[in-house]
């Protein structure tokens, strides 16, 4: 086993999703399938490589510090299940 | 003739010689759509309206000598592809209300080219899956064979193309999900270099593979489609300020002395062997064509599934946090507190196989687990880079299947990922290195779908992607033709 269905609650808690029983018991069991495989990788010998991040090697990029034209509070705040006052509406944070 | 069945080039001359009209192609496509789409599912939104106004500026600007090889083309857009104020879901319930404020590069690139939207195109859920059957919006069907998959995740870009639903298209690969679905559907499909095209608006799935490329109809449509879409943009700093060559003057251009190579790795049990076959006979036209073809060595292959299937879905753990029922999207209705609505918004949201890969990702990325997934996966990245900076000291362009069987039956493979996962076997490669990789129709199976071939080139090496294909397609002798339905 490389990974119990207690560590999917808690790997699913760490993605903020909610996993009914079934669905944990589904995963647990293709997430063991999927992970063994990536076993294949511990045949590789990579002793002193570096990780590879990018697939081509980039410079940072800089830009003027000066303002630019953005969307505007109105237009950001267009797709917002809820909101009001120029704010993002949420659920109570503090009990 | 169907006018719908015409190339970008066919239609740039029929504009110009004046025996046809923007309008009128649009509406072609249009009364295809109304014939076929029923059967297809190529499209998640259809946008009549805006085209039609399209169309008419762009007949305007043909008319007034302004137009460009784009101006008046019926093209559809994949829809992970941000379009101002046209729904764009990538094919998941938690944007299925989102109409994005700004258009993506590319989508302004071609509406500066007065090129006319035709639609949003059916995908995989944020581009996940190899077959487009993850959709939130039901599965595209093969053009070629109702009762098959047309590839993913572009596979409505790639069978509203082979359909005549319209004339090219857009799409999006980040482990082959634009060469994989056009060589199921039997048209060609370019993923270009890491950075050729700008990424901004494109929805992102994994930032370090994505690239948007196009699915066309023949390699000099793709090349026109290339012309357009390339360049540098100050707003995806990813976007490589290289020089954009004229990609169609390559077409036509010999290929007397090149150097193919035949990875080896590329051909071991499990291809098909009409797929094989078909393989054989490219060769033996590239060597009449003054090609030299020789087998070389790509020794990581093997590891590219597992290397990737740990990296995208690691990428895409973190860019998928965004969806949390705040800014956009859908928001579940009865969360308790913000922790319960961020978990009820994206349990619902979120379909079986984004769920899936989100785990993957954030149990790869998870404390304790980093080293021996992600950083080790990256390690063998770099090896797999490396087997490519090496074959290309040997060889001009790689040549591989593009898949390793013809398309598969719709549910044959959905409830076994890692079975799904292993059938991208030839194409996630060239995402891992960054390098193009193109794919081309070479002929059919005795039943009747069409087997894809793919080249592959070095970085920013697109030109001769396009010119070797372009050599093939002229001397091939393939017979053209159209899926019927």
């Amino acid at each position: 086993m490389k990974i119990t269905t207690q560590e999917v609650g808690y790997v699913a808690h760490l993605a903020r999703l909610d996993l009914s029983e079934d669905e944990k018991g589904i995963l647990t069991s293709q997430l063991n399938n999927i992970l063994m495989y990536m076993d294949i990788l511990n045949g590789v010998d990579t002793e002193g490589i570096e990780p590879m991040t990018h697939a081509i090697s980039l410079d940072n990029v800089m830009r003027d510090d000066a303002e630019e034209k953005s969307i505007g509070v109105e237009m950001a705040l267009a797709n917002a299940p809820e909101g009001e006052m120029g704010f993002f509406g949420v659920p109570k944070i503090i009990e | 003739m169907e006018l719908n069945r015409l190339t970008i080039h066919e239609l740039q001359k029929r504009f110009r010689d004046g025996t046809l009209t923007s309008v009128g192609i649009t509406e072609s496509v249009y009364r295809r759509i109304a014939s076929v789409e029923e059967r297809v599912h190529a499209y998640i939104t259809l946008t009549e309206e805006t085209a039609t106004k399209q169309a008419r500026a762009a007949d305007k600007r043909i008319q007034e000598g302004d137009g460009g090889p784009l101006t008046g083309i019926p093209i559809a857009l994949k829809d992970v592809l941000c379009t101002q104020g046209i729904r764009t879901t990538c094919g998941s319930r938690i944007l299925e209300n989102f109409i994005p404020p700004y258009d993506a590069t590319v989508i302004k690139k071609l509406k500066d080219a007065g090129a006319v939207f035709v639609g949003k195109t059916n995908m995989d859920e944020f581009a996940m899956g190899s077959s487009t059957e993850t959709s939130h919006f039901g599965v595209t069907r093969n053009p070629w064979n109702l009762e098959c998959i047309p590839g993913g995740s572009s596979g409505g870009s790639a069978a509203a193309v082979a359909a005549d639903e319209c004339i090219a298209s857009l799409g999006t690969d980040t482990g082959g999900s634009i060469r994989q679905p056009a060589a199921l559907c039997g048209v060609v499909g370019l993923k270009p270099t890491y950075g050729r095209v700008s990424r901004f608006g494109l929805v992102a799935f994994a930032s370090s593979l994505d690239q948007i490329g196009p699915i066309t109809k023949d390699v000099e449509d793709c090349a026109i489609m290339m012309n357009a879409i390339s360049g540098y943009d100050t707003s995806d700093s990813t976007s490589v300020p290289a020089e954009v060559p004229d990609y169609r003057k390559v077409i036509s251009r010999d290929i007397d002395g090149w150097t193919v190579g035949i990875p080896k790795e590329y051909f071991v049990e499990g291809i098909d062997p009409e797929i094989r076959a078909s393989i054989d006979t490219i060769i033996k036209i590239l060597e009449g064509l003054g090609a030299q073809c020789r087998d070389i060595s790509l020794p990581h292959t093997k590891y590219c599934v597992a290397t990737y299937y740990i990296i995208a879905p690691s990428e895409a753990s973190s860019n998928l946090a965004r969806y949390d029922g705040v800014r956009y999207g859908f928001r579940a209705p009865d969360g308790e507190n913000l922790l319960d609505m961020y978990k009820k918004t994206r349990s619902s949201g979120f379909g079986a196989e984004v769920k899936r890969r989100i785990m993957i990702g954030t149990y790869s990325l998870s404390s304790g687990y980093y080293d021996a997934y992600y950083k080790k996966a990256s390690r063998v990245r770099a090896l797999i880079r490396d087997d490519f900076d090496r074959a290309f000291t040997q060889c001009d362009v790689i040549l591989t299947p593009a898949t390793p069987t013809p398309a598969f039956r719709i549910g044959e493979k959905i409830d076994d990922p890692l079975q799904m996962y292993l059938y991208d076997i030839f194409t996630l490669s060239a995402n891992l290195a960054g390098v193009p990789g193109i794919s081309i129709p070479c002929g059919y199976t005795k039943g009747g779908l069409p087997l894809g071939a793919q080249f592959m080139a070095g970085h920013f090496q697109e030109e001769k992607l396009l010119q070797i294909a372009s050599a093939y397609e002229k001397h091939s002798d393939q017979e053209k033709r159209k899926p019927e339905l």
